[in-house]
């Protein structure tokens, strides 16, 4: 099977794209090149000649991509994967993944999708690990200031723990707000009436 | 009645002023609609998602519908425009270096005169002029071609037209990587407040009547749910009125920057809506008749004549044929669902969907179904006619 394919990612966060590179590296892709800023981008196209490249969809420097694909005497146009949207299958994974993958050369689409459904799996799993985390400081953050919204009740009113507890869920169904949300109301107060 | 969901994505721009009031200030609620607007991150996202059916309308650039239609640009897709909702409101600006060495070569700026601006450019330039607009197939890139080529002979081999995502134009002109820019507000007065960038130019000196955003829509999906495209126009029709009201400007401001949706103060939204543009850090603003308009002169209608204009520049780009171009392009901008939208409600509609692009010099009376209609300026720069119906140049 051939895997000389020249892969360009374009990522800025760090730890996302040494997973994505480590992700091709073990599918047996090893000509795989990140480049971050966004101002790299028209030389590192030029100068790699990529086969594929690599993008996350919400990535705003997509538009100047797209643009390298249309001019004129461009010698090599990235174009959209969706061009050929015969696998509907593949471009919809990719979309629900957060992918847009850019062809250079015209490349073959069973040499693409091994590239790609290797580039999906792992889209994937960092989405997850970082919702997952997202939520943990979410919910520490949340955490915090409950306690803190706790603190001057017990303060305040001269309750203890649980009262204080009690009291900020009761109001909270009271009022039909979150918890969260009452407390956060209570601990911005305290600090503009000090 | 239940609303009816729908979404409609959307770059945080001011231009986009329109969906937020018709959300905001629920004329999409009483049209039964409960509308949802979408921020993407670049139009090449909002293009992908209308055209997988991830939303259902879209804020668009107003070439990019035809754009799809003929296939260009990597994402083949039949999308269709229902109404256009801002006219011009492009702004051209250069970078603090190449404003001084045009003003070395004699030139003052007076923010509008585009023949002297242009030649300003080109003689206080030795290499290519790199300019950025915010997408390839854009009015900016369009009205930038057309005003150099024809302001400058043999202009198009000097300047090098670049996409560079809106946010970040402030940058490209402080750190060098761009000699100019074209692009929508707020971020031609952010480069002038962050990058001590100049502003030369708006687009409506180079057009007076450009369609600048259009409201797309999939031509399936559209002909699947005639009920709710109607409604959608509608509600925007309503907000773009109560936009245009002068008195509504304050207020409008003050509602865009408190709403979720464009996350950019006051400052930066005011000169867009007010036309007061400070054009270089320390200057007095100067005031813009008809830098953008939601809704007089008609602003809302999708002339078929401005869909034929946009074909014959993609045509060129790319070597199309350019009558069948103009077939398609045409056949994208909805008048007649606008018409069959607006009719029952009052609204004035003029008697034709085309109209010779370019003929008016000052506002004009046109025949329309209540005989109130007030078309124009439509002016080129350079006082050139687009007629219809004239065949269209060979390829």
């Amino acid at each position: 099977m051939q895997k000389d394919l020249t892969i360009l990612v374009v990522e800025r966060d760090q730890a996302k794209a040494h997973e994505i590179i480590d992700a091709l590296k073990d599918g047996g892709w090893n000509d795989v090149t990140v480049i971050s800023a966004p101002a790299a981008l028209e030389r590192a196209v030029k100068d790699q000649d990529p086969d594929i490249i690599l993008i996350d969809l919400a990535n705003p420097d997509r538009d100047t991509l797209e643009h390298l694909g249309l001019v004129a005497n461009a010698r090599n146009r990235p174009v959209a994967m969706f061009v050929d949207q015969t696998d509907e299958m593949m471009t919809q994974a990719a979309i629900s993944a957060g992918l847009s993958a850019y062809v250079v050369n015209g490349l073959q689409k069973d040499r693409i999708k091994p590239v790609l459904e290797t580039a999906i799996a792992r889209f994937h799993m960092i989405a997850k690990m970082q919702s997952e985390l997202d939520a943990a400081k979410q919910a520490l953050s949340d955490r915090k200031m409950i306690d803190r919204a706790k603190g001057l009740l017990i303060r305040a009113r001269n309750i203890s723990e649980d009262e204080a507890y009690n009291l900020l869920r009761k109001t909270a169904m009271d009022q039909g707000r979150k918890v969260i949300d009452v407390a956060t109301a209570l601990v911005t107060a305290a600090e503009l009436l000090q | 009645m239940k609303a009816t969901q729908v979404r409609c994505g959307y770059l945080p721009l001011v231009d986009c002023a329109p969906l937020i009031i018709a959300k905001e200030l629920k004329f999409a609620e009483q049209e039964g609609l409960d509308l949802t607007l979408v921020k993407q991150p670049s139009w090449s996202a909002l293009r992908d998602m209308l055209a997988f059916g991830q939303i259902d309308f879209a804020h668009m650039l107003s070439p990019m519908p035809v754009a799809m239609s003929l296939g260009l640009g990597g994402m083949t897709s039949a999308i269709d425009v229902l109404m256009v909702l801002s006219v011009n409101g492009t702004i051209v600006g250069v970078s603090d270096d190449l404003d001084r060495r045009m003003q070395e070569t004699g030139w003052t700026n007076t923010f509008s005169n585009p023949v002297e601006t242009a030649e300003a450019i080109f003689a206080a330039s030795t290499g290519k002029i790199r300019i950025g607009v915010p997408f390839v197939f854009s009015m900016h890139r369009m009205l930038l071609e057309t005003w150099l080529s024809k302001a400058v002979a043999g202009a198009e081999d000097r300047i090098e037209i670049v996409t560079v995502p809106p946010p970040k134009m402030a940058d490209a002109v402080s750190s060098g990587a761009l000699d100019m820019f074209c692009v929508g507000e707020p971020w031609g007065s952010v480069a002038v407040q962050q990058s001590g960038a100049t502003l030369v130019l708006p687009g409506s000196k180079i057009w007076q009547f450009s369609p600048e955003k259009v409201l797309g829509v999939g031509h399936n999906w559209a002909a699947e749910h005639p009920k709710l495209c109607q409604a959608m126009i509608r509600a925007i029709y309503k907000a773009a009125f109560w936009l245009d009201q002068p008195e509504n400007s304050p207020l409008a401001v003050e509602i865009l920057a408190r709403s979720q949706h464009l996350d950019l103060p006051d400052h930066a939204i005011d000169p867009a809506l007010s036309g007061q543009f400070v054009t270089k850090l320390g200057h007095t603003p100067e005031q813009v008749a008809r830098f953008m308009a939601f809704h007089s002169g008609a602003a809302t209608f999708p002339w078929r004549s401005q869909a034929s204009w946009i074909a014959d520049v993609l045509s060129r780009w790319h070597g199309l044929d350019p009558a069948l171009s103009r077939q398609t392009a045409r056949a994208c901008f909805r008048s007649d669902i606008y018409r069959a939208a607006l009719t029952p409600i009052g609204a004035d509609m003029p008697g034709a969907s085309e109209k010779v692009e370019g003929a008016m010099e000052v506002p004009t009376a046109v025949a329309s179904t209540l005989g109130e209609m007030i078309l124009g300026p439509d002016r080129f720069f350079n006082g050139a006619v687009f007629d219809f119906g004239a065949p269209p140049p060979p390829k």
